[in-house]
């Protein structure tokens, strides 16, 4: 197995591994209740009992982020597949018609949203609907939407060349069908590799909104909102703005090794240019 | 290039209008009416509907943003709800600290991205390279606004060699850019990740091109292909990533002002929106998206000057 | 005394063997063939002379150019070397100029690179190379982009950009292979010229024996990293020592084996058939331009007959075929198969559709990689109204594989396990597997090497004996139409200029355009014959 010989393989697998259990068992157990406020422990160092140190209520960090873990997935998750839903038809459907109305309007439409800082329109979304996860969903997975049509329409583009589309065109078969049957699987790989490097994108995202405001509203923890929290504790209690941000880091980068390895082992023409 | 430039510029504009069009439309939709809002809960009902008149928000949709449109060509932005003065004033006081922001994290990224992207081209493989995949690894993975509250905990609360946030305006320029350095380093190193490693492999890839081989066979040496012929074409790509990046750096740049308190169009738009001052957002909001597409616009010229190809199109 | 002699030149790269002890010697004014098969080494021994190879390799043996030993020379003075006394020109002219710099820049870079001139003397000197190539300042300026340029026209740039400062040896990497045929007879033809004026030794690599014994003195013919044969030209084909070389020689101008058939109704008809496109507008405004590709086409296949398609580059050819297979609808003109006819502007049902199949040209972009060759062989089963069951597909595709000539298990197999030649015999059988009574192949055996050319030309002969199938041949390669078509048409600019049998036309052309094909076409037997070998 290649797989085994990539080291950030591995290594982004075992770091993404990590977050998911901790999201995982959250649901059974955590080291501490979080819905439970003790102001008579609260901003405590890391200790025995309390590995990672307690916030500004008292709460256990560790179990904090054990929580947190959840919304992040869950958003990222979502919206890296709400995007994906909406752009890879889109992409397939406007290289299938390369140079047609179709491909002009999807197009033109992508660049308008890629005008629209993702930023903006999640603050937009919160105006609209008010505070919450599902805005903050749908704001990354709009943003996500022209990135999986662009990459789905030029690697779609580069097989219609092919001459096995043309072939399967001479046995009589649609674009549609063809879309379906050979380009689809052919360009799954690439599809797969920016998935993981968007749901990397999706857990910053996630974590600059909740930092805002515009995420997951309390009591739901979240490691954005941890942090806006600590931003003012930071010179008396470090440990609770370092925590947060150190899991945000770890999870990102395992992702984003994980989503290299898995270029390196799924498309080897990419192997060398990667960025 | 003419022709080139026209379609471009038609794109343009039909991008505004779109985009225009789109935020009309949001803000249409957004619940809770400004008049109510402006005058408080026990205000009559007779009240509200004369100040929504006064507002022009009772004329139908379609009016409304025509006149918007008219207003923005005659430069008139409207009066704010809530500040009770002329947007484009509110506007202009921010906008002064959101660009300066951008175009400052911008120069940074550029200027660490290009040079480290190089070096880790030229020595595929070594040391240097596995550094720069390495170290830029770990700066895609740092939230910038995380960054940015350990630089002011390092550099403001522990060294004290800035200040921990706010704008002194710029009166004052040194002063100014002291208080921007800061925020543009945080906004600058996840970019600058980036950016290094789309130059590096855009480099590689450029390496790999026939041209090199033949420019290669007139006898220059490797020092020379470089410089004169890979790094220029190599840049091709790295100004689409660029030009895209710049939208990241309004993103960033609305979240790091609320790192540092700056005064920018983010945190404008923050509080207009909290006080349904909709004519700040919306005018706000348009001109942020007018800065990308204006951004994506000279990339696309940018893109013509170093790509003769494009010129004939 | 040699200009440039290679002795016992060894390489590896990354610890594989790629060259094996190649002896060569080229002299002053002569011009040394370098001929082989793909993977036979021959340009990689181009490289080694420059020392431009690839990383992980390592060269062994003496290359010594006018007394100097060129193995032993630094990195800093092998960059003398190159451009300045040896100058090198690459196959592929599209991809050979760097897209963002003006022909003149580039020329003239050769000049500054190597000498203390000033870049406007650098520039004169550039204009001047410029001329020598054919490239006339009135239609050439040097402010002119690589993109401006068609692929002979840049190919003439590469070479004004190795000879600028006159070097003493040229070294060709299969100069003329991307070129379209009456091209490649220009750009040979200043190559000889070039070689005359300034006396200088020409190493030409090619694998194409047509073109490179009317203009060797000397061949070295190679294979799998070594010479195998090697001496002037004349010498080499009157001994024919080694057998590869025989072989070689044979499958150059290989004639398949054809029962004579009887030839039947019109199975096949065009009627001033019309393709246009519309070129993308260039502004919002302005109404887009129709480009018409194929222009009122007339022609017939019979049954039981093999007709060609002869044409360069940008003729029609392609198209014309994919509005034949139905594909795209024409704008004017009529498709007739066996009576049924298709007006403009119709798509054509299925019925008609399944009577016919393709070939294409490259054996690595025709399949689906993902999967197994089952699969991809019976996928034109989709044309069918009543889809075979399982157990008839395995025995339909059993039968087409060993009808190509491969393996019943070859089905299981997925198409990166197969060679060039074998997938071509893959393409066949897919395009068999219908049973059609028409087979268009377009370009089937251009990319392929010459000995597996030959084998597949005897393949489809045998195929179209078998199963009664009819073959459009569209071809740029006049060899390979004349040794399978019966009649042949010429078309140029999507149009048919001239028509008639095969052996006619080729022979007593009249239209000016196919005897400057004609003309332009290397002969292998015409050159031998012409140097008294039979």
């Amino acid at each position: 197995m290649r797989a085994f010989r990539s080291p950030s393989l591995i290594g982004g697998g075992a770091l993404s591994t990590l977050f998911l259990l901790a999201a995982a068992i959250s649901y059974v157990w955590t080291p501490y209740d979080v819905t439970q406020h003790a102001i008579a422990i609260r901003l405590q160092p890391p200790s025995a009992a309390h590995w990672l140190g307690t916030d500004q209520l008292g709460r256990d960090i560790l179990s904090m982020l054990m929580m947190g873990a959840r919304i992040s997935i869950a958003v990222a998750l979502v919206a890296v597949g709400l995007g994906m839903a909406a752009g890879v038809p889109l992409g397939l459907a406007a290289a299938a018609r390369r140079g047609g109305w179709l491909d002009e309007i999807i197009m033109r439409a992508n660049d308008i949203i890629l005008a629209f800082p993702a930023l903006l329109t999640a603050v937009m979304i919160t105006a609209v609907f008010g505070p919450g996860a599902v805005n903050a969903i749908i704001a990354i997975g709009i943003f996500f939407t022209p990135v999986f049509a662009r990459l789905a329409r030029g690697a779609a583009l580069s097989l219609w060349t092919l001459d096995f589309t043309l072939a399967a065109r001479v046995a009589g078969k649609s674009r549609l069908r063809i879309s379906l049957e050979h380009i689809l699987p052919n360009i799954a790989n690439l599809l797969v590799v920016q998935g993981t490097i968007s749901f990397a994108l999706g857990i910053l995202a996630e974590a600059g909104l909740a930092y805002l405001g515009f995420g997951a509203q309390p009591p739901t923890p979240s490691w954005g909102r941890m942090l806006a929290e600590a931003q003012t504790l930071t010179a008396i209690a470090p440990h609770v703005a370092i925590f947060p941000g150190l899991a945000i880091v770890v999870t990102v980068l395992g992702l984003n090794l994980m989503g290299d390895g898995l270029r390196d082992l799924l498309d080897p023409r990419l192997r060398r240019s990667r960025t | 290039m003419l022709r080139y430039l026209t379609a471009r510029f038609a794109s343009l504009a039909v991008s505004l209008i779109v985009a225009s069009l789109v935020i009309f439309l949001a803000l249409e939709v957004v619940p809770g009416d400004p008049a109510s809002f402006m005058l408080g809960l026990e205000a009559s009902p007779e009240t509200v509907a004369n100040l929504r008149h006064e507002l022009g928000l009772d004329a139908p949709a379609v009016t409304r943003y025509f006149s918007w449109m008219a207003g923005l060509a005659a430069g008139d932005f409207g009066i704010s709800y809530t500040y009770r003065v002329p947007v484009v004033e509110l506007i202009l006081d921010r906008i002064w600290v959101s660009l300066p922001l951008a175009l400052y994290a911008l120069a940074l990224s550029t200027l660490i991205a290009l040079p480290v992207g190089i070096l880790a081209a030229t020595h595929r493989g070594g040391i240097a390279d596995i550094t720069v995949m390495g170290a830029t690894q770990f700066g895609i993975a740092v939230p910038n606004f995380w960054f940015g509250m350990l630089l002011v905990a390092l550099f403001a609360l522990t060294l004290r060699l800035f200040s921990a946030g706010g704008f002194p305006g710029w009166s004052d320029p040194a002063a100014a850019l002291k208080a921007l350095t800061l925020p543009a380093i945080a906004l600058a190193l996840p970019q600058a990740s980036i950016l290094s490693r789309v130059m590096r492999s855009s480099l590689l890839d450029t390496l790999d091109e026939d041209y090199i081989r033949t420019a290669r066979a007139k006898g220059l040496n490797r020092r020379q292909v470089l410089w004169r012929h890979a790094v220029r074409n190599a840049l091709i790509p790295v100004l689409t990533i660029l030009g895209l990046q710049f939208s990241f750096l309004i993103s960033g740049a609305i979240i790091i002002e609320n790192v540092f308190y700056l005064p920018g169009m983010g945190r404008l738009i923050f509080q207009s929106i909290a006080a349904r001052d909709l004519i700040v957002v919306k005018n706000a909001s348009l001109l942020l998206v007018m800065t990308i597409t204006v951004v994506t616009f000279l990339v696309d010229i940018a893109y013509a000057a170093v790509d003769p190809r494009l010129r004939k199109r | 005394m040699s200009l440039l002699s290679v002795e016992k030149l060894s390489l590896s790269i990354h610890g594989t063997p790629i060259l094996d002890r190649v002896s060569l010697a080229v002299g002053e004014g002569e011009v040394l063939g370098i001929i082989g098969e793909s993977g036979s080494g021959k340009s990689m021994t181009a490289l080694s002379i420059l020392d431009l190879l690839p990383r992980g390799a390592r060269r062994t043996g003496r290359i010594v150019l006018e007394d100097r030993e060129l193995t032993a020379l630094s990195e800093r003075r092998m960059c003398q070397v190159r451009g300045q006394s040896i100058g090198m020109v690459f196959q592929e002219p599209m991809t050979a100029l760097n897209p963002v710099r003006t022909i003149g820049d580039q020329v003239a870079e050769t000049v500054l690179v190597h000498t203390d001139r000033s870049r406007r003397a650098a520039l004169a000197i550039a204009r001047e190379a410029l001329d020598r190539v054919g490239l006339h300042a009135d239609r050439f300026p040097l402010t002119r982009y690589p993109h401006e340029l068609s692929g002979g026209q840049r190919q003439r740039v590469v070479i004004a950009m190795a000879v600028a400062l006159r070097p003493r040896l040229l070294i060709c990497d299969e100069p003329t292979t991307a070129l379209d045929v009456t091209t490649q007879a220009q750009i040979i033809a200043l190559l000889r010229g070039l070689v005359a004026e300034d006396g200088m030794g020409m190493i030409f690599i090619t694998h194409d024996l047509g073109v490179i014994t009317g203009l060797a003195d000397r061949l070295a013919i190679m294979r799998a990293g070594e010479v195998v044969e090697a001496g002037a030209t004349r010498e080499v084909f009157t001994r024919m020592r080694h057998p590869y070389t025989r072989k070689l020689r044979e499958a150059s101008a290989h004639v398949p084996q054809r029962k004579a058939r009887a030839i039947g109704a019109t199975l096949l008809e065009t009627r001033d058939l019309i393709r246009e496109y519309r070129l993308p507008r260039r502004t919002f405004l302005e109404a887009p331009q129709v480009f018409r590709a194929v222009d009122r086409v007339s022609l017939t296949v019979r049954k039981g007959e093999n007709v060609g398609l002869v044409g360069e580059s940008g003729c029609g050819k392609s198209t014309l075929s994919r509005a034949v297979l139905g594909l795209e609808a024409a704008q004017g003109g009529t498709i007739a198969l066996e009576g049924a006819r298709i007006e403009a502007g119709h798509a054509m049902p299925r019925a008609l559709r399944r009577r016919m199949q393709i070939v294409f040209q490259d054996p690595y972009g025709s399949f689906n990689p993902r999967h197994r060759v089952a699969r991809l062989v019976t996928e034109p089963f989709h044309l069918l109204e009543e889809r075979p069951d399982r157990r008839e597909r395995a025995q339909r595709v059993a039968e087409a594989l060993t009808a190509v000539g491969l393996h019943e298990s070859d089905a299981e197999k997925y198409i990166h396990e197969f060679s060039g030649g074998q997938r071509q015999r893959i393409a066949i059988a897919r395009a068999l597997i219908t049973r059609p009574e028409l087979i268009i192949l377009d370009e089937a055996v251009s990319a392929l090497d010459v000995s597996i050319r030959a084998q597949i030309l005897d393949l489809l002969a045998d195929l179209s004996d078998r199963f009664g199938v009819s073959y459009l041949f569209i071809s740029h390669d006049l060899g390979v139409v004349r040794a399978i078509t019966d009649r042949v048409y010429v078309m140029k600019s999507g149009r048919i200029v001239e028509e008639g049998e095969t052996e006619a036309v080729f022979d007593h052309p009249r239209h000016d355009y196919t005897r400057e094909l004609v003309a332009a076409t290397p002969r292998l037997d015409r050159v031998l014959a012409e140097m008294g070998v039979g």
